[in-house]
């Protein structure tokens, strides 16, 4: 992807004038592009004055930050303790099985990213799944085997 | 929006703001909380305001229609109460508002179908404050969460808000006031349970202007979301709080650190702070008293050990969130080198309650040494999970059989997990115990932030600890040794139990190693990590060594214990789970008995879920 400069300098000079602001812009820059291009790390780093290794460290040391980019559907599966306790280690399992990926990694074609997330606050109708922030819940094997089938069919791989 | 300069002004806009009540006019309140919303009430609200500008040249179906934060019933969601009856309907549907507004709200009939029904003794419930859930509750903090569009600072005012930050302004000195949250007992809420009042004196005692206050609503715990859920659904009330300890200490700056992962509760609280700015509740001269504070929100990016006071710290700075040793304490040495006290959200929350109504009338509530109430995020294997809030001292029993209705599907209690990944289990021959800080930790569990995870029968108690364990030895920051070697190590352990490979002397290694951890970490993460491991084999050792002397694995979790296989007797040979399972481990033919191939097998569950007749065994 071609990451324009302009754009980024944007995003990090409206979160400039804060203390601490390293963080704040790049979370901002990540809501953008759902990553952090290796290009924004260091604008931000030149733009803000603050070593390019601190914005690394502050990058990799929050969950929040990937330094990869996302699929185009990211599927979180919440292991919250409630949601946990509901079977969503075996959703996990299935889904890792199915997309032949780990949680945490993008298939190779950018379709499809694993995440798990602990408590979105839906305990009550744990497990969760989510779909590009849309939630199902009470889900069961079947029911998220239907979910994946249906986005695959949706890119026509079926 | 009203500009309120004065204690004076402020009572008159609430009285305005009362007047234009009209008490006769129906209320529908429609749960907005997470849960419900999953369950599509942002869809259940629009019906009602679609059937009222629809309906509106029928003068008797007027009605008022808002959206609130979570009522704490998430399990019967979406929740809607209709007021001033306080009649309760559970799961409904946009297909019922049709109904309810025709029935209810023009007829005042009650629509049964869409009451609560007592599982226990088959009757339906008509109002709120009769279902069980709710009627052995103390909801202070919670209280007006059902009742407040949070996204209006009228809707707080008019219900008394900031009446406890015109008294203090008006009347208390910065030492009655720490006097007073001295006198109530109150103590921490977000897991240490430190007494708030002295926290707050010794940072007021330090030298220097500047000072600051920071709302931890961090809330890492990952079975709980009752701090999330009062910044959704009563955020000033948290603010009012934060203003009033602000006072208190001395601090002209306030920042609440939340967790990127709620945007519903970070817009709610936006909205709170410059709903407070522009009538001059937050800014310059509060009510003109001379006293000036404001508020910044920073967001945390994930991390559950930022939820540490001084990790916190470093976060907001724009470090990594890594804790240093304490001594100094953030009241001497905090947020950028400045005197800075921490509290949880629910300490502030409480705040304005104790001014409010006093501290000899909050100190009655609770035991002799923890007083007030305390929010629980009840989950887990249980009937009606929620948010519940209730005196502290009240028994685990009331909380998870009275309260919580008991376990589903007829399956016994277990234990109860309390107190997240620093907290431990209380099996069911303590179910009769107090819930108060000391209770709690003579049986190896904490208070902690509120989580509580109820487990059946069906739970492995050993897979639950490693749980708990992966996720610490996930978030450990990496600073200490101990943290980071050791709790690696105790997974490990227990992944090798788990999976059939656990060896004699496995279980007082994970104790000595365990002790070690607690001993040497440096921040609270490290030194509470160990505490589910331990108590699990304090009481369910019996599980630990099943696992590694028998191989078995009682509770038929643990993949590396179990087995799945056909019962020939109750196949139909219908070809379901054939078809359904994902690694082809299953042969048969149409009406013939099926096979299962342990070796390909990888024992996800998948043909249990989808046989029909009760033909795959687990043992
Ligand atoms: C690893 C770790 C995580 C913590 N997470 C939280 C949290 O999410 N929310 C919270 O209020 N306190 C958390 N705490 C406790 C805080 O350090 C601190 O004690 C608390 O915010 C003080 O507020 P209180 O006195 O009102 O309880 C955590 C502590 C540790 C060691
Ligand atoms: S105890 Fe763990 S989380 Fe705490 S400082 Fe040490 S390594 Fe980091
Ligand atoms: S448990 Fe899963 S892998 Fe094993 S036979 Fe059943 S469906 Fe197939
Ligand atoms: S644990 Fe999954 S939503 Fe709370
Ligand atoms: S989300 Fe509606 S009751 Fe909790």
């Amino acid at each position: 992807m071609q990451i324009p400069v302009s754009e980024i300098h944007e995003i990090i000079d409206r979160e400039a004038d804060d203390e601490g602001s390293i963080i704040s812009a790049l979370e901002k820059v990540q809501q953008h592009y759902r990553y952090l291009p290796k290009e924004a790390l260091i604008l931000a780093s030149q733009r803000l004055g603050v070593p390019l290794s601190q914005a690394y460290a502050v990058a990799t040391f929050y969950n929040a930050f990937s330094l990869k980019p996302k699929g185009k559907y990211c599927l979180q599966i919440c292991m919250g303790t409630a949601c946990h306790v509901r079977g969503s280690p075996q959703l996990l399992d299935q889904m890792e099985t199915k997309f032949n990926i780990k949680a945490g990694e993008t298939t190779p074609d950018h379709l499809f990213t694993l995440e798990t997330v602990n408590c979105l606050g839906a305990c009550a109708l744990g497990p969760i799944v989510v779909v590009n922030d849309e939630y199902s819940g009470q889900m069961t094997v079947q029911k998220s085997d239907a979910l994946m089938k249906r986005l695959i069919r949706k890119e026509g791989l079926d | 929006m009203a500009s309120i300069h004065t204690a004076q002004e402020l009572d008159t806009w609430r009285e305005s703001l009362a007047a234009k009540v009209n008490p006769d006019l129906p209320l529908i309140t429609v749960c907005g909380g997470t849960g419900c919303r999953v369950y599509g009430s942002e869809q259940v609200w629009t019906a009602f305001q679609d059937e009222l500008t629809n309906q509106k040249a029928d003068a008797r179906l007027n009605y008022d229609v808002k959206v609130t934060g979570c009522h704490g019933f998430c399990e019967k969601g979406p929740l809607v109460v209709i007021r001033p009856q306080g009649i309760m309907y559970t799961n409904v549907k946009v297909s019922d508002v049709a109904e309810i507004v025709g029935e209810t709200i023009a007829k005042n009939k009650v629509i049964e179908r869409l009451l609560y029904v007592d599982p226990q003794t088959n009757e339906e419930i008509k109002c709120e404050q009769d279902v069980p859930f709710y009627k052995h509750q103390h909801r202070l903090i919670l209280g007006l969460n059902g009742l407040l569009d949070p996204t209006r600072i009228e809707e707080y005012i008019s219900q008394g808000g900031f009446d406890s930050l015109k008294k203090v302004l008006t009347s208390l000195s910065p030492d009655d006031v720490i006097e007073e949250m001295k006198k109530s007992g109150l103590r921490g809420r977000g897991g240490a349970g430190f007494p708030t009042g002295f926290k707050w004196e010794l940072c007021r005692q330090q030298p220097g202007d500047v000072k600051y206050v920071i709302c931890n609503a961090d809330e890492g715990d990952p079975g709980a979301y009752m701090d999330r859920s009062i910044m959704e659904g009563n955020p000033h009330l948290v603010l009012e709080g934060m203003i009033i300890g602000a006072y208190a200490m001395g601090a002209k700056q306030g920042y609440v650190y939340i967790r990127n992962e709620y945007p519903l509760a970070v817009k709610h609280l936006r909205l709170a702070i410059s709903q407070a700015e522009d009538v001059g509740l937050l800014g310059e001269n509060i009510l003109d008293s001379g006293f000036d504070f404001t508020v910044k929100i920073k967001l945390g990016s994930g991390a559950f050990v930022c939820g540490e006071e001084t990790a916190l710290i470093a976060s907001i700075e724009g470090q990594i969130g890594e804790p240093r040793p304490r001594p100094p304490y953030p009241a001497e040495f905090g947020l950028w080198g400045k005197p800075t006290n921490i509290n949880n959200v629910k300490s502030w929350a409480s705040v304005p309650i104790i001014i409010d109504k006093g501290s000899d009338w909050y100190a009655s509530i609770g035991t002799e040494t923890s007083k007030g109430t305390v929010i629980f995020s009840v989950v887990g294997n249980i009937n009606n999970t929620g948010l519940v809030e209730v005196p502290i001292g009240i028994s685990l029993r009331e909380l998870i059989f009275d309260i919580g209705g008991g376990i589903p599907n007829g399956k016994s209690f277990k234990a109860a997990q309390i107190g997240g990944p620093s907290g431990g289990c209380i099996p069911a021959e303590h179910l009769d115990i107090p819930i108060d800080y000391e209770s709690l930790q003579s049986l190896g569990a904490i208070m902690g932030s509120g989580g509580l995870v109820v487990a059946d029968e069906d739970t492995c108690m050993v897979d639950f600890a490693a749980y708990f364990m992966r996720f610490t030895q996930e978030e450990s920051c990496g600073k200490c040794v101990p943290c980071r070697v050791g709790t690696k190590a105790m997974l490990e352990t227990l992944e090798r139990i788990c999976a059939g490979d656990g060896r004699p002397g496995d279980v007082d290694y994970l104790i000595e190693l365990g002790e070690e951890i607690k001993r040497s970490s440096l921040c609270g993460l490290g030194q509470t990590a160990p505490n589910p491991v331990l108590s699990t084999i304090r009481y369910f050792r019996d599980e630990y060594e099943a696992h590694i002397v028998d191989k078995t694995c009682p509770a038929k979790v643990c993949k590396g214990l179990i087995t799945y296989s056909v019962i020939e007797e109750n196949c139909t040979g219908c070809m379901v789970c054939l078809r359904n399972c994902p690694e082809g481990a299953i042969q048969g033919k149409k009406k013939e008995v099926h096979v299962i191939d342990a070796a390909i097998c990888t024992r996800c569950g998948m043909c249990m879920s989808v046989c029909k007749f009760d033909a795959i065994l687990v043992e």
